[in-house]
């Protein structure tokens, strides 16, 4: 019987990340009482790196907590802001829970569908934007907000959008 | 701990301090419902359904999470109450299917008997249910997702009973999910206690999904036919063309020596029993050399006289006899007494898996030495040399973990290859494969032999232990026993376990299936009760074991062989020749290797279509219980006693019936038709034992009681059901010292979690894990 798969499994000490990555995380699981609390951070940091949480990822993690690779993936499912398929470089997050949907989110959200030709959680075909309707991000004083990756636009308009959008995309071409 | 007084439902009641105020609730009687929380297992709280008031307590409370308190004043069923479970199970149902009608646990199901008991007929959702399909995870284990109420009993069971973890929780909220290991499928053991354990009809199996209902099916507890430890399993039997056909193997009546227990083999593999390639004609080869189906009487008047011949033209010395490790402790005694008595042969042996003999001779005049399983359950620490108790004695397995995670045992592991156990143990050192002797000799404080460090501390922290419970595979045999034995001896209340691989290995010894012992490991020359009952007509000298019985053939000294349910020629690899002049007579169920050599083959019943008792590799003496039928064969039992008795020999003296019992055994047909079997029930429901017929194994098992040593144990609880532990190194035993220098003659079977010797070539479905299995680990291994 195999209960954690060899392939996935690889050699202790060789590491799929970055040395700094690598380095930051040897720390990390030496800052909590149990080795697993960590999970959640690396996850994060991974993604931040990798782009998403890749199945290399999950296995290191795995190994890194000692932990099974289904354990990585009971927590990993459970957060929305976690994924394990790879997305656009530029991460539209719209929200539309109650302030912001007084405000406009919902329009927003749909005048975002309209000018970037693709629906929830879908990437442009350029592989530049994805799109997500997401809840609440803690932003309701400035509503309607867009989160792009770690960063909040607010009080948005469609217009305003169009620019900030506008900005991204030249960005990405830099 | 202190008890602690409470008040529930007006009652005053106590509980020792610390329970958990549902099961307080459970010992008076009170039943308050839940679904996640499982004796035994981590708490969940997760269902809601064991709400319940306690005062001063602002909302309702959990009663499977809350532990009791002094003064505290509980309700457990008023209108408040039955409300919110009503909601609790609208809310479980807001997704779950309407199929109870072809669900399998229909009528068993949790589920099904909450919503009944609290009315939650409607529902406030109008929402189209989320449906999924159903999806299979291996060749037993199936998942039907919209079934599922989240109560993770199953994800619980697999990581903490059977350490396996195979099974997670992914997802959130409505979209919650339970998930195997491999994404889609699951690489585990296929123990199917997730199935047992899933209070609705989400996991089911494949032996039994969409068969029948349960009600359909008579349900009996006997004992599992496969590896030495013997669990209790239920077998759902149902009426088919040819017999009772079995549909189902589970543990609802965790009444047995395995509590909620059982591995895939147990589970799984009675499905030899149901093969299409079952002989059900007995057969004799015809002088052109092929085989012809021949009526019983036939069959056995050809045997009966061949034995017969032999016995009086070359003497009983001609004759061999080879027992099996899967018939009943009343066949295998009877088959020696009919070898030594009628026979006048000692050339009897099995298949020996583990050297018995060796420590039962190390335990010469001790009492109470041998452990019961259950101690491997309770016992403060445990030894483990050798075997793979995961792969070879699941319930062990199950039980040493059980044992860790309820008690904080202490298990110290020494073997050759890195186990799955170690990961209960305490200490674990891997000794060289060749090395166990040497060990048992370092453990007894052997400073020569070259053990490092940690085995060293490994043997002080062993110093410190009394209660100590030593468990040893067929690794360490003779001299290597008595050593350790001799070590167990320096500490306070050792006891022992030696571990043998299949269902009655235990019994075949302890019956004297051996060339050299009679029954109960009495040396075959010396005088004993025994000798004294069969007359001494029976030989003095030792016999031919089991090699010695084919080389006799290969010099045309073995005038005929009795196969009883072995396949000697299949593990021994016998080439054809070597049998040409010997008479083969062998019982089976298949037509083994041996069978295709066989002059006459006789179609048998298995251990599930029989009735007496088996020994487990620890000693524990059960019940087994006739649950299917198959038309054509007989049992082992009968097929012994109309050979004897067609050779002229009488019955009454090989098997004790009839005596002190009378019944009126009523008409066939007519106003008192049934009469007899009437009777046969109100025995039965007395605890009675009819013991008319000389095919009653029940008479046996009063000789065997009467006259093996350590076989003196409490019928009437061996009749309800409990197993009765027997220690045949007790008083009464002659000599065994003597015999230190017998050969072993032991071949280990080397079974698998996923293998079971000839029997389990038969079990298609064990086949298909097995394959299943070795292809998840071959992709591991890439
Ligand atoms: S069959 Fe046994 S080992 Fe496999 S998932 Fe179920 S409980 Fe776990
Ligand atoms: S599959 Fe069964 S045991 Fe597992 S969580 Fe669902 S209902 Fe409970
Ligand atoms: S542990 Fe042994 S006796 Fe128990 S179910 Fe498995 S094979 Fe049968
Ligand atoms: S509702 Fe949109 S940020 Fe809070
Ligand atoms: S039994 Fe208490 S919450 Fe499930």
């Amino acid at each position: 019987m195999s209960l954690t798969k060899i392939s996935e499994n690889p050699k202790p000490g060789s590491t799929i990340f970055s040395p700094e990555l690598a380095a930051r995380f040897d720390k990390l699981v030496t800052l909590y009482p149990v080795r697993r609390s960590a999970l959640i951070p690396m996850l994060l940091y991974a993604q931040d790196e990798i782009g998403y949480v890749s199945d290399a990822a999950i296995a290191e993690i795995a190994q890194r907590l000692d932990l099974t690779v289904l354990d990585v993936r009971n927590v990993l499912s459970y957060y929305s802001m976690l994924r394990t398929n790879p997305i656009g470089k530029y991460n539209v997050q719209v929200c539309t829970n109650i302030s912001c949907m007084v405000r406009g989110g919902q329009e927003l959200f749909q005048h975002c569908k309209k000018r970037l030709g693709i629906g929830h959680k879908q990437t442009t075909s350029d592989g530049i934007f994805s799109l997500e309707e997401v809840e609440c991000i803690g932003a309701c004083s400035w509503a309607p907000a867009v989160q792009v990756n770690y960063d909040f636009h607010e009080n948005l308009t469609p217009e305003a959008m169009d620019a900030l959008l506008d900005e991204y995309r030249s960005k990405a071409g830099q | 701990m202190a008890d602690v007084t409470l008040t529930v439902d007006g009652k005053t009641i106590t509980a020792p301090a610390g329970t958990l105020l549902l099961e307080a609730c459970r010992k008076v009687g009170i039943e308050i419902p839940a679904f996640c929380y499982y004796p035994g297992l981590s708490l969940q709280a997760a269902c809601r359904m064991c709400l319940v008031r306690i005062e001063k307590m602002p909302k309702l409370q959990t009663a499977c999470t809350t532990p009791v308190a002094e003064g505290m004043i509980v309700s457990t069923e008023t209108d408040e109450i039955k409300q919110a479970r009503k909601a609790m199970l609208e809310l479980v149902l807001a997704n779950h299917p309407l199929d109870c009608p072809v669900c399998d646990a229909g009528g068993e199901c949790e589920l099904q008997d909450m919503t009944f008991k609290y009315g939650a007929g409607g529902s406030q959702f109008v929402e189209i249910k989320n449906h999924r399909e159903e999806q299979q995870w291996s060749p037993v284990v199936f998942f039907d997702r919209p079934r599922c109420i989240l109560c993770y009993r199953c994800v619980r069971v697999c990581n903490e009973g059977m350490d396996v973890a195979a099974l997670g929780i992914q997802q959130r909220n409505v979209g919650s999910v339970i998930a195997p290991n491999d994404i889609t499928s699951l690489d585990c053991e296929q123990c199917g206690m997730c199935i047992d354990i899933c209070p609705v009809g989400a996991l089911t199996s494949d032996t039994y999904r969409y068969k029948t209902r349960p009600w359909e099916m008579t349900h009996v507890g006997t004992i599992c036919t496969h590896c030495g430890d013997g669990c209790k399993t239920t077998l759902g039997v149902r009426r088919s063309d040819d017999g009772m056909q079995i549909v189902r193997g589970d543990n609802r009546d965790k009444s047995g020596l395995n509590g909620e227990f059982l591995c895939v083999k147990g589970r799984y593999a009675f499905d030899f029993a149901n093969s299409s390639e079952r002989l059900t004609q007995p057969l004799v080869r015809q002088p052109n050399g092929e085989f012809a189906t021949v009526s019983w009487e036939d069959a056995i008047k050809v045997v009966a006289k061949r034995f017969r011949a032999a016995r009086d033209e070359r003497g009983g010395r001609s004759i061999g006899v080879i027992g099996s490790t899967r018939i009943t402790n009343e066949e295998a005694y009877l088959l020696q007494k009919i070898a030594r008595s009628a026979f006048g042969t000692n050339n009897i042996d099995h298949h020996r898996t583990t050297d018995y003999v060796g420590i039962v001779r190390a335990l010469d005049g001790q009492k109470n030495r041998f452990a019961s399983i259950a101690d491997a359950g309770s016992a403060p620490a445990i030894l483990i040399l050798g075997n793979d108790p995961t792969e070879q004695h699941p319930l062990l397995a199950w039980n040493v973990r059980t044992n860790v995670r309820h008690n904080g045992a202490r298990i110290y592991l020494a073997n050759h290859r890195k186990i799955k156990l170690h990961r209960q143990a305490k200490s674990f050192i891997q000794i060289p494969a060749d090395g166990y002797e040497a060990f048992a000799h370092f453990l007894g404080g052997d400073e020569a032999s070259s053990f490092g460090a940690d085995a060293i501390a490994l043997r002080d922290s062993l110093r410190q232990e009394q209660n100590l419970l030593i468990v040893f595979g067929s690794e360490l045999r003779g001299t290597a026993i008595s050593a350790l034995v001799k070590f167990g001896f320096s500490l306070p209340d050792t006891k022992f376990a030696c571990l043998g691989d299949y269902v009655n290995s235990r019994g075949a010894a302890d019956m004297g299936l051996y060339p050299d012992l009679l029954p109960g490991y009495q040396p075959i020359h010396g005088n004993s009760a025994i000798r004294a009952e069969y007359g001494d007509g029976i030989p003095r000298e030792s016999g031919l074991d089991l090699a010695q019985m084919f080389e006799a053939a290969a010099r045309n000294e073995l005038a005929a062989l009795y196969v009883v349910g072995d396949d000697p020629v299949e593990r021994l690899g016998i080439a054809e020749e070597t049998l040409h002049n010997t008479f083969l007579v062998v019982q089976d169920m298949f037509m083994t290797a041996t069978a295709k050599l066989a002059d006459v083959v006789l179609p048998t019943a298995n251990l599930y279509e029989k009735s007496g008792t088996v020994t487990n590799t620890f000693g524990d003496l059960q019940l087994v219980k006739k649950a299917a039928d198959r038309a054509g064969v007989r049992t082992d039992l009968e097929l012994i006693v109309r050979i004897a008795d067609t050779m002229g020999e009488d019955v009454h003296t090989l098997v004790p019936f009839g005596k002190g019992v009378r019944a009126d055994m009523g008409q066939s047909r007519g106003a008192q038709s049934g009469e007899a079997d009437r009777h046969g029930i109100w025995l039965a429901a007395h605890n009675l034992e009819p013991k008319l017929s000389p095919f009653d194994p029940n008479a046996l098992l009063d000789e065997i009681q009467r006259l093996v040593p350590g076989y003196d144990f409490d019928r009437l609880d061996l009749l309800g059901g409990t197993s009765q532990q027997v220690q045949p190194a007790g008083d009464g035993l002659i000599g065994i010292s003597q015999l230190a220098d017998r050969p072993d003659g032991i071949l280990p079977s080397g079974d698998t979690l996923f293998t079971s010797g000839t029997l389990g070539h038969y079990s298609e479905k064990l086949n298909e894990v097995e394959v299943f299995q070795t292809k998840k680990s071959m992709v591991a291994a890439d």
